[in-house]
């Protein structure tokens, strides 16, 4: 083999080649939840096919599914929401989908189950109707999001019709400062790449802060590359991702784990790598990172000031957005007012990311003026997180400890904010209104979130420390 | 997709001249509970489009009174960045739209755009200006699209043309089906299924009742 990682993952998932058309492109795993896949089974029904590797695909509830417990111990869906979950449920009785249902031990956001059980490996592709698919990218995996229909595509023919993407090559050296985490790197990543900046292009996140970064950092990294427009993003599989996988409930065990092992290491760089592009950028020096504006890549440096239109190009943007979020151009964001602080979504709801948080709230209290939802990945995230006394830390700070689910990063259930409410959010999307109509989002990690929360107002994780 | 085909038509165009419009401004999540395809054009750019009331916003391109039947969007660069949503472009083409003319576009809308018969054109800066002053200055003025010829004609201007990519203008032009193209494929998925390693030999089965299961776990109450 050779070539980039995507290159090699590429090619032995070409199941007829690219010429007038795009290639066909096997599919190894597919995952699927309750808001992109109704029509798609749909779809099927009215041509009468069936789902071709239902062994090869499995659905959760996640999107719009309730993070809150009725007094009974059940979980109340909404009216709106109810006709996807009892579709999807419908659906996989039909097609045979293994579904891992609201209540179910395993069920959880898709991009942070399908790592945890070990369905996510190096060298795969796997697809989801969801844009943060690019977060399987940290295995090695060729992972990325896709549309209705082409989910109909993937249950009826496990394959997909795709051109060949360029690559680009996001290198990040130095070291990371004290309180700068993953999703610092990954918001400066969109920053210098830019929200449109990666169309086009799968990226492989090489360098030295990536090879330090624990298989959670990586998943946060890889999950934003769509917020640099990316079709993927991807990490080659190493020590840290061989010993994270091992024991996982679907990782290989015994001689199929040791010939797993051999090929999964056969994706190590290799020197004939060409990309079509490389970004550099040192994160030694730099500081916690915090969005100001209506989309990701609209950041500064926690203690920085906010920009000021200069008549460039970009001019009409920045005051498009200034004057969403309200603030003036050139100000400091710290010390701004905070009414709800978000802690979730499947790029910071793992264990670690809690861990993080919770080092922020133990021995301290959320700020009166301010609502805290701490939203687990998953149930098996929830479950560890309370053995390890973090769901109590939350609780004494004054946070509200919920069920897993996508939540308030897409606003789909009943976890909303209210117009003109600031959202210190540990979530991927600062879209105008995406965390409820009218509500400003700013987009920083599990650390600085917690920091805001107790404090009250924009804070610098670095001073809590 | 439809299975109509596209080849030419002509229409007013309607100018939303901003960088990096998401699919969450196209549609907003909340109205994503539907489980059809069908219906959605009164959601499109919901946020942008009615005040808090639910009446139109005079100051919104959309509400234009020339915007009355355009079936053109001309967006700035990065036109539907975001979310993998399908349904932005059904609420487009719900709305009436069957063409979208940008300086670029996110790769996932585009895709899902072209899969529903809703065509993007790419246009560089310069003829971006050019459509731009034209119906700035004629809000009336008609664009013609001519998908066989790849063309776009402004008014009466001379006809310039674009790139598409030769599978979608195929599919759109015949009313090819792609998922039919897919299900033709059959003999090589098959045979590819049998020679990938990868693909056979990953899951551990002993551990994975539940998946091989196939089942559905009905419960709805959390065990304590």
């Amino acid at each position: 083999m050779s070539g980039t990682l995507f290159d090699r993952i590429w090619n032995s998932h070409v199941v007829r080649a690219e010429g007038d058309a795009p290639a066909v492109l096997g599919v190894d795993l597919h995952l699927v939840h309750e808001v992109t896949s109704p029509q798609a089974f749909t779809e099927l029904r009215s041509r009468g096919l069936r789902v071709r590797r239902p062994d090869r695909t499995i659905a959760t509830m996640d999107h719009a599914t309730p993070t809150m417990r009725a007094a009974d111990g059940g979980l109340p869906v909404a009216a709106d929401a109810a006709a996807q979950t009892a579709t999807l449920e419908e659906n996989c009785l039909e097609f045979a989908v293994p579904l891992y249902a609201l209540g179910h031990e395993r069920q959880g956001i898709v991009h942070v189950i399908g790592p945890e059980l070990g369905l996510t490996q190096p060298g795969m592709t796997i697809v989801c109707g969801d844009s943060h698919t690019s977060t399987h990218g940290a295995f090695g995996a060729l992972a990325f999001g896709i549309g209705t229909s082409e989910v109909a595509h993937v249950l009826a023919t496990q394959c997909l019709l795709q051109r060949r993407a360029r690559t680009m090559e996001v290198r990040v050296d130095g070291t990371l400062g004290a309180g700068v985490t993953a999703k610092d790197v990954a918001l400066a990543i969109i920053a210098k790449v830019g929200v449109g900046g990666g169309a086009g292009h799968v990226i492989e996140y090489t360098g030295a802060v990536i090879r330090a970064l624990p298989m959670e950092g990586r998943m946060t990294v890889c999950n934003m590359s769509i917020e640099a427009g990316a079709r993927a993003g991807m990490i080659a599989p190493d020590d840290t991702t061989i010993s994270w996988l091992a024991g996982r409930p679907f990782s290989p065990s015994g001689a199929a784990w040791d010939a797993a092992v051999g090929r999964w290491r056969a994706f190590r760089r290799d020197d004939d790598e060409r990309f079509d592009r490389t970004v550099s950028l040192d994160m030694s020096g730099v500081a916690p990172m915090i969005t100001w504006g209506t989309n990701p890549g609209m950041s500064i440096p926690i203690d920085g000031t906010l920009p000021v239109p200069n008549g460039g190009p970009d001019a009409a943007g920045i005051n498009r957005a200034l004057s969403y979020m309200n603030f003036e151009p050139g100000s400091r964001l710290l010390g701004h007012r905070v009414d709800v602080v978000f802690i979730g979504s499947c790029t910071n709801s793992r264990i670690s990311d809690l861990r993080d948080a919770a080092a922020i709230f133990r021995g301290r209290t959320v700020a009166p003026n301010v609502r805290v939802l701490v939203v687990p990945g998953s149930q098996s995230v929830k479950r560890e997180a309370e053995r390890e006394g973090l769901a109590e830390v939350f609780r004494a700070a004054g946070a509200e400890w919920r069920e897993s689910g996508c939540s308030m990063c897409i606003a789909m259930n009943a976890d909303r904010a209210g117009p003109g409410e600031y959202v210190v959010s540990t979530s991927n999307r600062n879209f105008e209104g995406r965390q409820g109509k009218g509500a400003r989002t700013l987009l920083a990690s599990p650390v600085t979130a917690a920091a805001c929360a107790v404090r009250g107002e924009i804070a610098d994780p670095r001073s809590l420390a | 997709m439809s299975g109509e085909a596209f080849c030419t038509f002509r229409s007013r165009a309607v100018l939303l001249l901003r960088d990096d419009v998401d699919t969450d401004q196209i549609i907003p999540a909340r109205f994503l509970t539907t489980t059809e395809r069908t219906g959605l054009g009164r959601y499109a750019f919901a946020d942008w489009r009615l005040d808090a009331a639910g009446a139109p916003r005079v100051d919104f391109p959309l509400n234009a009174p020339d915007a009355v039947g355009a079936r053109v969007l001309v967006a700035g660069r990065n036109f539907g960045c975001g979310s993998s949503r399908e349904h932005a472009p059904w609420a487009l083409i719900d709305w009436g739209f069957r063409a979208i003319i940008a300086e670029s576009f996110g790769d996932i809308f585009r895709n899902n755009a072209h899969k529903n018969g809703l065509l993007t054109i790419a246009v560089d800066s310069d003829a971006h200006a050019r459509l731009v002053g034209a119906v700035t200055s004629q809000p009336d003025t008609e664009v013609t699209v001519d998908l066989v010829e790849r063309s776009l004609q402004v008014a009466n201007a001379s006809p310039e043309q674009f790139e598409i990519d030769r599978f979608v203008r195929h599919c759109l032009t015949v009313g090819i089906d792609e998922l039919d193209y897919l299900l033709a494929a059959e003999r090589e998925i098959t045979s590819w299924e049998r020679g990938a390693p990868e693909f056979t030999a990953t899951f551990d089965e002993a551990s994975s009742g539940s998946w091989r299961g196939g089942g559905v776990r009905r419960s709805r109450r959390y065990r304590p």
